[in-house]
């Protein structure tokens, strides 16, 4: 037994080495851009540089409407689903996991070729129509977190009693949704929104071939010509991660684990 | 593989044209996914579609199988080779130093909280991923880099003399590793926590060491979820392109910044080539992923 318990410490020190060596080494190469002494200019550069301003700004904004657009897509239909039409739950379910199966790359490829300027939709024909395809991509990017999150938290609530309780009260369809169904799987959505977010913030590939001035891109432009300003970007990177993980799982605390009634 | 694409946009195509058409029985049981269903077809399905199409379409657009063929000219199969490669190595190794640590955190008798620690940490490490992951090696392992200075200032050991370079095969695919091994553990530490009490106790009674108990009751039961979970890491590493593009540049000719760079400028001097460089890495993570389900329905037998 003590000579499994060595084996196992041994096992998690390596691992723990192998997780906190580039953490620790990015984060003393960040602090090094002063010869000879230790200091937070990289990230005083970093914070000052105004496209990273612009860049941060426009990602945070694309992954609010990104997590917007999550919302109103999965909440209704996972709904939907859960109430009416069980029957579909299998292809719906296959069909948020494609983007798991399709990588991103591909995904904005086929965007590129479908929605170009002379094409019927010409998403890419304007700057706000490319953004608004980026948002939509990012969209699909999430479909598999987003729909699990809230499938997962509708299954927690008795959906049917709930919505039959709201009908003889004589509330619509909008109302049940919005202000039954969705104020109790919040913390579900919630954890699916700020996955969305930090999957979103950093994403390079679609953004890079939209065109788009989002941070991901700036991040590789910083990467390809600075030094130490990467090390510090990344440290903030891993940051926001950090930060995301961290409140979905102070969220997960509040979720009800399981009500007596599933269907 | 042509089956993944069409199978879910015909079966989407039913369902959509009753809720929009205004349909004879039953319209409104159906607005209610339409948006969900136009959507994935639009934005999902005929995107990736169309790109299938025309990997099997020359200019005129006529039925060929010419791209498919002319995939196999040395340096796109390099490429492929190169992706596949990498990914293998992240995905197997990432695999079973992921099961170790799994192992240890939850029959290793370690305190509480280094489980609790170690899973959170996994949750984060697994979604650090892209840009800032490739900055993150270059300071630890690139020339200037903190552990390579270390080694050569304390122990006289310069890795790159000794062949060793970010920018390869092995340093990308260490790379890689920083978020397959937590990714791993994530995904592999419930099926480990599935694994019943009173088989190992029956297994004693029977007389069964503990090498026993694992050879014949744990590794047959973890080994389908294991094998699941392998060749999701594997898709997990073959898509992506940040990291690798963000630390080599175009110096490792991978698959998906080949395709980044046939995207921007047309690099094979051949659209419909493009198309079937995308199909071709969609035929092998969909068909890594008819093997994840298929592990995965026999893993649920034992874990509930």
């Amino acid at each position: 037994m003590t000579a499994g318990r060595i084996w196992a410490w041994v096992t998690f020190l390596l691992g723990a080495a192998f997780f906190f060596l580039p953490l620790i080494a990015t984060l003393e190469f960040s602090l090094r851009m002063r010869r000879g002494e230790y200091s937070f200019d990289a990230y005083r550069i970093v914070l000052g540089d105004s496209r990273f301003q612009e860049t941060f700004g426009y990602s945070v904004a694309i992954a609010c409407l990104t997590i917007l657009l999550g919302v109103l897509l999965v909440v209704p239909t996972a709904y939907w689903i859960r109430l009416r039409m069980p029957q579909l739950r299998p292809v719906v379910e296959f069909i948020t996991l494609l983007p798991l199966i399709i990588p991103a790359i591909v995904i904005v490829f086929g965007y590129i070729r479908m929605y170009g300027s002379s094409s019927p939709l010409p998403f890419l024909a304007s700057r706000r129509g490319t953004d608004v395809l980026l948002m939509i991509g990012y969209a699909t990017l999430a479909l598999p977190y987003m729909y699990r999150a809230v499938d997962t938290g509708l299954r927690t609530i008795d959906v049917r009693t709930l919505t039959e309780a709201a009908q003889i009260l004589g509330a619509g369809w909008t109302t049940i949704i919005a202000r039954i169904i969705l104020p109790n799987v919040l913390i579900a959505v919630l954890s699916g929104a700020f996955l969305t977010f930090a999957i979103v913030i950093g994403e390079f590939t679609m953004a890079s071939l939209l065109n788009r001035p989002a941070f991901g891109p700036y991040l590789q432009n910083i990467g390809a010509n600075r030094a130490y300003e990467p090390a510090a970007l990344a440290i903030m990177a891993f940051m926001i991660t950090w930060g995301c993980m961290s409140v979905i799982q102070i969220l997960s605390r509040f979720a009800p684990k399981s009500s007596s009634h599933t269907n | 593989m042509s089956d993944i694409g069409i199978s879910p946009s015909s079966g989407a195509h039913q369902s959509v044209r009753p809720g929009t058409a205004g349909a004879i029985r039953l319209p409104t049981h159906w607005l209610g996914v339409a948006p969900f269903f136009i959507f994935s077809l639009m934005f999902l399905i005929l995107p990736t579609l169309y790109l299938v199409v025309g990997a099997f379409q020359n200019d005129q657009g006529e039925f060929t199988f010419e791209n498919i063929v002319a995939l196999s000219q040395p340096s796109i199969l390099a490429a492929y080779w190169i992706s596949i490669k990498v990914s293998v190595a992240s995905a197997v190794l990432g695999a079973f130093a992921g099961v170790a640590i799994a192992i240890a955190i939850v029959r290793g008798g370690l305190p509480g909280w280094v489980r609790s620690a170690t899973l959170t940490f996994s949750g984060v490490a697994s979604n650090f991923a892209g840009i800032p992951l490739a900055f993150a090696f270059l300071a630890t392992l690139g020339r200037l880099g903190l552990v390579t200075v270390i080694l050569n200032l304390w122990f006289g050991i310069d890795i790159y003399s000794a062949g060793f370079n970010i920018l390869s095969f092995w340093g990308l695919t260490l790379t890689y590793l920083y978020f397959q091994i937590p990714l791993m553990v994530v995904i592999i530490t419930p099926a480990i926590d599935g694994l019943k009490k009173e088989w190992s106790e029956a297994a004693a009674t029977l007389g069964a060491t503990q090498f026993q108990y694992w050879r014949m009751v744990a590794i047959p039961v973890l080994w389908p979820s294991f094998l699941g979970t392998v060749i999701l890491l594997f898709a997990n590493a073959f898509g992506a392109i940040a990291t690798a593009y963000a630390l080599t540049g175009s110096s490792l000719n991978i698959v998906p910044i080949l395709l980044y760079a046939q995207i921007r400028g047309d690099v094979l001097h051949n659209p419909h080539l493009g198309y079937a460089l995308a199909f071709g890495m969609i035929f092998i993570t969909g068909l890594a992923n008819v093997f994840y389900i298929w592990f995965r329905s026999r893993s649920e037998r034992w874990l509930k």
